[in-house]
């Protein structure tokens, strides 16, 4: 099998944009499912409300496409019952971290076995531009037409603090490196959460000078550091310019988890 | 033993693996009973974040072929609501338990209500149908939870157990059956679209990991179960079916108790009131009372009303300002009397007798 | 014959459970129904308690209390709000360190919290003692039913310390009487 062969193709074309990074995450998603050999039939992707949660209706697995934020609960119903089954759930940042944010909170607490790809575009996308919990500093979205001026949530370092067994963070321009996280994270046992930057250059591009899509992915790259460089530059005393963030793998662990096939 | 135990007890007697659910007065005893015994038969027991989550949880899990259950009460019904419409759109086998209390918002948590009769019926958006059931006795809280599931799982529907903390709260005799009927869903024919039902409006269920690589959303979809939410005619086909295959079963689904059908004056009760008109029957037999007992509330059995040909008034008790009155009115001529009764305390038979006597 | 009785005091005194006991002796021991209701509010201990027990021959019907015929009264409170007017024919049990008013109707005075401190040495006993008392006073209940219902409700290993205050309730009724 290819990854191309987990897409159900009745579906194809997305109602994705054109530029749009979800794509990319899909496809590093399945590759990774596909390389691990994972069956289909004993797989289910789970997803909420956004852009990023109609991804599962584009692949050929058992799928549920819930509500706004409550994805990782119905998730875990799944998994409780059916520890044998794979769990996957997309997200975006508005569904995971604002409408979501409680249940995201919970489930790295509970760490219940299953893998949380959230493309984080910093955006609503799906409603026309609103901002959300990640929308930098200043930005501009329909709902912070002079800026934003709240604070921004480190989504990974959330997970990490409540208590996720593997958290790692990519952008749409690392898709090798991401392919390898999201495998990781499937063959993690417990909750692993993979953040991906993504670039939208629809409903955030093209309001905050990243209308060119190549210009963004080179943006992610430019703007992405390393986690082991940064904890170096950290160390030396040396200044991280406040515009960069990092990536890499956060925490991998083996705390107790629920739901874990026996 | 208490009602909500029993409760517990009839959703295990009718094969409940999966409870999830979040503490609130005065249901968690249901939760409770579930996280003593549902681990010792292989079961799961989970206590959610809240209300929104658990009823998210039992939904998951019910597509995977688990009957499953919450339990609440108030506040955390309201936080359900638009995680019901989801069970009701996509079609999932789920008993919802709301021991009712005093309203609205957080009222009188320790007190009895049947203040959401119609929230439980119309409280997610949209138009869908469901089934509620509505016990008066601590032995009725064990059937009526196995026919919750019996029913949630023949229908594919949401279905209610319309409890109050009276009946929640009350300690009486129950007597468990050696084994009880259990009816459990339809499969999906493979081969067959997911959502195309056949003549009974039912689509057979395909359970996750079964190879089915069925999609479920809670968009309008098409049969195929895919997203077709610009399609007017995808969306009345799948609305006016969702309504059908419970309206149009009314009879099958109807269970009410007929007392003196020959009667001019006719209590129509459910739940805890049902008690205080049983002793006003009791008390006064040398003259013709009636009384229908609904014990499935929703989809309304209009249809019992014609039981009672003579019937000059129905006098409706209710916890609540007349809400299942209100529909009454819509499918009779016989004048409906409301018996309405706020605070938290059952009616007494005193109250019934004065509103029997002023209805004559 | 339809006996109702209402147990009031305040949370943590164990008023709901003895109001389960007598339930449970009623329908499981003596081959009678019973409904056992309650009010509570949101304290967990202190604040006011009230139950009930509706026992009669033949099914309960509507299962709240209406006049009481029999009270068992544990604080200040619960006198003045549900023993103060109990009809004349009506029976009383008071713990007379816990509530300075009487009633009109006839009454035991049952010192069962002193009782359960002083004697049994676990004041958490005194409900079981006002048990005692209240059957020994009524024969609302067999002897052997109570101590059956006690015995399954009760937590185990205190067994026999809640058998022990069941009779030294049963006692304090019949050195009265003498």
């Amino acid at each position: 099998m290819s990854f191309r062969d987990w897409y159900r193709i009745d579906r194809l074309p997305t109602i994705y944009c054109v530029g749009c990074g979800n794509g990319t995450v899909i496809n590093c998603t399945l590759h990774a499912v596909d390389t691990l050999g994972w069956k289909w039939e004993e797989t289910v992707f789970v997803s909420g409300i956004g852009c990023s949660s109609r991804a599962p209706g584009y692949i050929k697995t058992d799928s549920l496409h819930t509500t706004h934020g409550r994805a990782l609960a119905f998730a875990t119903g799944i998994k409780l019952a059916r520890p044998d089954l794979h769990v996957v759930v997309f997200t975006g940042d508005g569904d995971l971290a604002a409408i979501g944010g409680n249940h995201f909170i919970h489930s790295c607490r509970r760490n219940v076995d299953m893998t949380v790809i959230c493309m984080n575009n910093w955006i609503y996308g799906m409603t026309g531009g609103q901002g959300s919990p990640t929308t930098p500093r200043g930005a501009i979205t329909t709902t912070t037409p002079y800026g934003s001026g709240e604070g921004v949530f480190d989504l990974s370092a959330l997970a990490v603090v409540a208590g996720a067994n593997h958290v790692a963070r990519w952008t749409s321009y690392h898709v090798k490196e991401l392919t390898r996280a999201i495998q990781t994270g499937l063959e993690t046992p417990g909750f692993s959460l993979i953040e991906v930057l993504t670039q939208c250059p629809t409903a955030y591009g093209r309001r905050n000078k990243l209308r060119d899509v190549a210009e963004t992915v080179e943006y992610l790259k430019d703007h992405a550091i390393l986690l082991q460089k940064y904890n170096r530059l950290v160390q030396e005393g040396k200044p991280v310019p406040e515009d960069m963030f990092t990536v890499g793998e956060f925490i991998r662990r083996n705390r107790p988890a629920m739901g874990v096939p026996p | 033993m208490q009602g909500n135990t029993a409760c517990a007890e009839g959703a295990l007697a009718a094969g409940c693996r999966f409870f999830a659910g979040y503490p609130i007065t005065p249901s968690t005893e249901v939760a409770e009973h579930m996280a003593v015994k549902l681990p010792k038969t292989k079961g799961v027991f989970i206590q959610m974040e809240d209300e929104i989550a658990s009823i998210a949880a039992v939904i998951g899990a019910s597509w995977t072929g688990a009957r499953a259950m919450t339990a609440t009460s108030g506040p955390g019904f309201s936080l359900m609501m638009e995680n019901i419409g989801y069970a009701a759109m996509t079609e999932t086998p789920c008993v919802i338990v709301n021991i009712q209390r005093g309203g609205p918002s957080t009222g009188q948590p320790t007190l009895g209500a049947q203040g959401d009769m119609l929230q439980c019926r119309f409280g997610s958006h949209g138009d869908y149908s469901i089934i509620a059931l509505s016990p008066a006795s601590v032995q009725e809280m064990f059937e009526l939870t196995v026919k919750a599931f019996n029913l949630s799982e023949r229908y594919r529907v949401p279905t209610f157990l319309m409890g109050d903390e009276i009946i929640g709260h009350m300690r009486e005799r129950l007597t468990i059956p050696d084994s009880v009927e259990v009816i459990g869903r339809k499969k999906l024919d493979p081969g067959t679209m997911p959502f195309k039902a056949g003549g009974d409006d039912i689509p057979g269920f395909p359970v996750f990991g079964e190879g089915y690589g069925v999609h479920v959303t809670g968009l309008t979809h098409d049969e195929r179960g895919y997203p077709a939410t610009t399609n007017p005619k995808a969306h009345e086909k799948l609305v006016m079916r969702l309504v059908r295959k419970v309206e149009s079963a009314r009879k099958e689904i109807a269970d009410y108790r007929v007392t003196s059908p020959d009667a001019e004056q006719v209590f129509v009760s459910y739940g805890a009131p049902t008690r205080t008109v049983h002793q006003v029957l009791h008390d006064r037999p040398k003259e013709e009372i009636g009384h229908l007992q609904l014990r499935v509330v929703w989809p309304f059995p209009e249809f019992a009303l014609s039981e009672f040909p003579e019937a000059k008034s129905f006098l409706v008790p209710e916890m609540n300002l007349g809400q299942m009155a209100r529909e009454m009115e819509r499918h009779t001529d016989v004048p409906v009397i409301p018996i309405p009764k706020l605070g938290g305390e059952l009616h007494t038979p005193d109250e019934l007798v004065r509103a029997l006597e002023g209805s004559r | 014959m339809r006996h109702e009785i209402r147990f009031s005091g305040f949370g943590g005194q164990g008023i709901i459970l003895a109001a389960v006991i007598l339930g449970r002796a009623a329908a499981l021991y003596n081959g009678k129904y019973a409904v056992q209701t309650q009010v509570y509010g949101p304290e967990a201990r202190g604040g006011a308690s009230m139950s009930s027990v509706v026992i009669d021959d033949e099914p309960i019907l509507y299962p709240e209390v209406s006049v009481p015929d029999t009270y068992v009264i544990m604080s200040r409170e619960g006198f003045e709000r549900y023993g103060a007017k109990a009809p004349k024919e009506a029976v009383m049990l008071i713990d007379p360190d816990m509530v300075e008013g009487r009633p009109e109707c006839t009454f035991h005075e049952i010192p069962a919290t002193s009782e359960a401190r002083n004697t049994l040495g676990k004041v958490i006993v005194a409900n079981i003692v006002m048990l005692g008392a209240l059957v020994a006073a009524t024969g609302i209940v067999s002897e052997d039913a109570i101590e059956k219902a006690v015995l399954d409700s009760v937590p185990k290993g205190t067994e026999k310390l809640n058998m022990s205050a069941l009779r030294r309730g049963m006692e304090l009724v019949r050195e009265k009487k003498g």
